[in-house]
């Protein structure tokens, strides 16, 4: 609760054009101050020696800050002032409560943010929009859900055009929705981090740094915490899987695209044809990954992060589950009469992914990977501060 | 099931003795006075270990010999050292981080802000707590018995060996014991009593700080010595003791309530008048003295003074500084006789003998004609805005011990005991007579927990052929 006498000052300097901290932003700014007055947590990941180029922690830097932290639980683990200690340092939490704040202040178009707090009703509505939209479309297409005409193949039931003209338009809004919110975070915090422009070995760094996850590895190799003070790679595992399997379902869909529009060759394509090989790869590696994360999840110490962005992790590491799962049921289940409901139910799935995508949990890799990139180009410039001891 | 080792205590050289004692083969339990929470007692505080090297090892650049390492005790004790046991610490750092890093430890460059020590010590990855979390965890697997909140109050010894010890009103028996519950700084009525009332009626200790465990109330310590007439060692004022913040929290301020702008700018006491030199060495081999130098003004409170120019030269402070756009200013603020602080500003400010000023080296800029004098780094306060930071001794631990030799035996009349063993703070006293070096403390608390630990196993491992053979 904001006192009356914090909410006059802020009204205050909103009058003369100052920027005000909001509740999260100024606990973080007050956590980092004792961080960087002691400083033990440096070798962990990234955003600690970014810290370090700081005495004084603006909005921007914050927003920065926080989306550059990858919630791993190191910190929390290793904390001499963690709670129960007075000063209650718990860097990962905080963070996470900046970062949900910026996903929602950055989205565009700006009205739409609010999707990312109550994200658990935002996928579920989606999702049940999606299933709807294709059961209804099978059913008036197939007259029924289970047999029917479904030796035709997917096409028999959706034509090609149908889908091109159902999917393109949420894809490319997807794109254009996140690609205009990072622009967004982008010209913010570029001044914050010196404003240098981007070369090609900071590119080179924060590609490698987002490709192998390389904060989620504890700094020595062994990984993150997850359930306890334990360090585990499983988290990093998950994610790759999870993230890899994700790339490659999208390339098995870029390939098939280009198939037929290129080539002339039609879907269904079996083993052992480039498409399929890609999304039964793909399908498997992010079933995996996200019933692992699933887990990890709910093993999680509930000291990381932002309690209440747990629906949208949990929601967002389900849709992808279904998605995998379906696609794969899908292909076993494809001369079978269950193909229409389980083409539809897949299909609802994935539409539903792709309209939520700017404004979910997806929007943390787009967000970390941003911060990354300002966070190689930063470091590469030399440090403002001389201080003392050194 | 019995127990072959008892280890009482919870931090680093606990944690040592306990690791050493089960990888013999010994069943140990091991008994923290603090709730899990606060499980580590100092340890979880610290931050590096000092090491002995020949050449570069991983984390530790060019060579730091057992010699320099040496001087640098000899130095910083003035004597008050036992070379014996000195060079068996100084010995075994250089040998003990495998080890370490078979228990969990991970070892990283220095921190930002303290490439000083880059040569000499070995930084925890996460710091003190990060060891200790990995210490527990080693132990546990290791089948070591963890007891939280088991505060031991006496123990029970015969003819100079240990037989049980009380823990609420519970009679825990062990073939062999590891004493290892750390120095009495959290005890203020003990503090009180050591430091005792001053020329100005004032009960100085009254005023310190704590920077660690609220945990070491030296119960044990006060037991041994004067219920069983253990031999003891070291003056009960000394301690590893540092100016803090004095807006820190009177326990467990840690690390970052230091202050690391004394040798940028000046120190008054509460009369506003300089007592010190503040430039007289580089601040890291300096501020374990600034801890006394506090403790010995009125009121036990001192104020560094800096202006603009200090600013991002040192490690930022946890408490944001008393801010004034004049010195004048600056006084009241911080509620200094405003004509006395003046004086003693603009004095220093004259004396101000400006050559090049260079904080990363001993530097010509001195003072001339001003007591005392600021022989390096003496710029003139005089650029807004000013910033003031009150502080206060901040106790980090106390030297008061147990008596020990190379096998860390308690001793009884100059008798070692066969099975009471002692390790870290409770006997830091044999090496640090006075003063500190960063890291030490770590040292020695590896060295000889690792020792007690052994020996422990050993004389329980032995007890239990004996029993066999009867």
């Amino acid at each position: 609760m904001q006192t009356l006498e914090a909410l006059t000052r802020d009204a205050r300097a909103l009058a003369n054009g100052a920027v005000v901290l909001t509740a999260p932003e100024t606990e973080v700014a007050r956590q980092l101050q004792i961080c960087n007055a002691c400083r033990y947590c440096e070798g962990f990941c990234a955003m600690f020696p970014a810290m370090t180029r700081r005495l004084e922690f603006g909005k921007a830097d914050i927003h920065f800050l926080a989306n550059l932290c990858h919630n791993c639980g190191a910190c929390l683990h290793a904390c001499q002032y963690a709670p129960p200690h007075e000063f209650a340092v718990n860097v990962p939490q905080a963070m996470a409560t900046v970062r949900g704040q910026t996903y929602v202040d950055y989205a565009w178009p700006p009205a739409l943010g609010r999707l990312y707090q109550r994200n658990g009703l935002t996928l579920s509505l989606a999702l049940a929009a999606g299933l709807a939209l294709f059961l209804l479309l099978a059913l008036a297409a197939n007259g029924t859900l289970w047999g029917g005409q479904s030796e035709g193949g997917f096409y028999a039931l959706f034509p090609h055009n149908l889908l091109v003209g159902l999917f393109a338009p949420v894809f490319l809004w997807a794109v254009l929705a996140l690609g205009l919110g990072v622009r967004r975070f982008w010209r913010e915090v570029t001044p914050a981090t010196t404003g240098q422009p981007v070369s090609a070995p900071a590119a080179a760094e924060a590609t490698h740094d987002v490709l192998r996850l390389k904060y989620l590895d504890g700094g020595h190799g062994e990984g993150c915490n997850n359930a306890d003070d334990a360090f585990t790679l499983a988290r990093q595992r998950a994610h790759h899987l999870t993230f890899y399997g994700f790339l490659l379902c999208f390339a098995a869909t870029s390939v098939a695209t280009v198939y037929h529009y290129v080539f002339g060759w039609s879907a269904p394509y079996d083993l052992p044809s480039l498409p399929k090989l890609l999304g039964a790869v793909g399908g498997v590696s992010l079933l995996l990954g996200t019933a692992g994360l699933f887990k990890l999840n709910l093993q999680r110490d509930p000291q990381h992060g932002d309690a209440a962005q747990k629906p949208m992790d949990l929601g967002f590491i389900a849709l992808l589950f279904l998605t995998s799962a379906s696609g794969l049921a899908l292909w076993l289940g494809r001369g079978t009469p269950a193909l229409a409901a389980l083409l539809a139910v897949h299909l609802g799935a994935v539409m539903a992914l792709f309209a939520t995508l700017p404004y979910g949990k997806f929007a943390h890799g787009i967000f970390r990977t941003a911060a990354l990139l300002r966070h190689a180009v930063e470091k590469r410039q030399p440090n403002t501060l001389a201080l003392g001891s050194d | 099931m019995g127990t072959d080792v008892l280890v009482i205590g919870g931090g680093n050289a606990a944690l040592c003795a306990a690791l050493m004692a089960a990888e013999a083969g010994a069943r140990v339990l091991l008994l923290e006075a603090a709730p899990r929470d606060w499980r580590g007692g100092n340890s979880a505080h610290t931050r590096n270990l000092r090491c002995m090297h020949d050449a570069p090892q991983d984390v530790l650049v060019d060579a730091y010999p057992e010699e320099e390492f040496w001087q640098d005790l000899l130095k910083v004790t003035g004597g008050l050292t036992d070379e014996h046991m000195a060079r068996l610490t100084i010995r075994a750092s250089s040998t003990c981080r495998n080890w370490m890093r078979k228990h969990g430890v991970h070892f990283q460059p220095p921190l930002s802000g303290a490439l000083h020590v880059a040569r000499t010590n070995a930084f925890f990855m996460g710091g003190g707590k990060a060891l200790v979390n990995a210490y527990y965890r080693s132990a546990e697997k290791l089948g070591v018995q963890v007891r939280y909140d088991a505060p031991v109050e006496r123990i029970e010894i015969e003819d100079g060996r240990f037989q049980a010890a009380w823990v609420r009103g519970e009679r825990i028996t062990a073939r062999a014991c590891v004493l290892a519950a750390g120095g009495f700084e959290s005890n203020r009525d003990w503090l009180r009593a050591a430091w005792g009332q001053n020329a100005r009626g004032e009960w100085p200790s009254d005023n310190f700080l704590i920077r660690g465990t609220r945990f070491n109330q030296g119960v044990l310590l006060r037991h041994l010595l004067d219920d069983h007439g253990a031999d003891r060692i070291g003056d009960p004022t000394q301690a590893h003791m540092v100016a803090i913040d004095a807006r820190a929290p009177l326990y467990d301020g840690g690390i970052c309530t230091r202050i690391d702008c004394v040798s940028l700018g000046v120190v008054v006491n509460r009369e506003a008048r300089r007592f010190y030199d503040e430039g007289e060495d580089f601040w890291p081999k300096r501020y374990a003295i600034w801890g006394r130098l506090v403790a010995q003004q009125p009121g036990q409170i001192g104020y560094s003074i800096i202006d603009a120019k200090a600013v991002g030269r040192f490690m930022p402070p946890v408490f944001p500084g008393v801010k004034a756009d004049s010195l004048p200013e600056l006084a009241q603020k911080l509620g200094l006789d405003e004509a006395t602080f003046m004086q003693t500003l603009n004095n220093y400010n004259a004396a101000c003998r400006i050559g090049t000023f260079d904080h990363t080296a001993l530097d010509d800029c001195h003072t001339e004609g001003v007591t005392p004098a600021k022989t390096h780094w003496a710029r003139p306060i005089d650029t807004a805005p000013f910033y003031g930071y009150a502080l206060k001794p901040g106790v980090t631990f106390t030297y008061l011990g147990l008596k020990t030799d190379e096998t860390a035996a308690v001793r009884f009349g100059d008798v070692p005991s066969d099975n009471l063993f002692v390790a870290g703070e409770m006997m830091a006293g044999n090496v640090l007579g006075k003063g500190y070096t960063a890291g030490v403390g770590m040292s020695i608390g590896t060295a000889f927990g690792r020792i007690a630990g052994t020996q422990a196993a050993q004389a329980a491992l032995n007890e239990g052929v004996r029993h066999a053979n009867a």
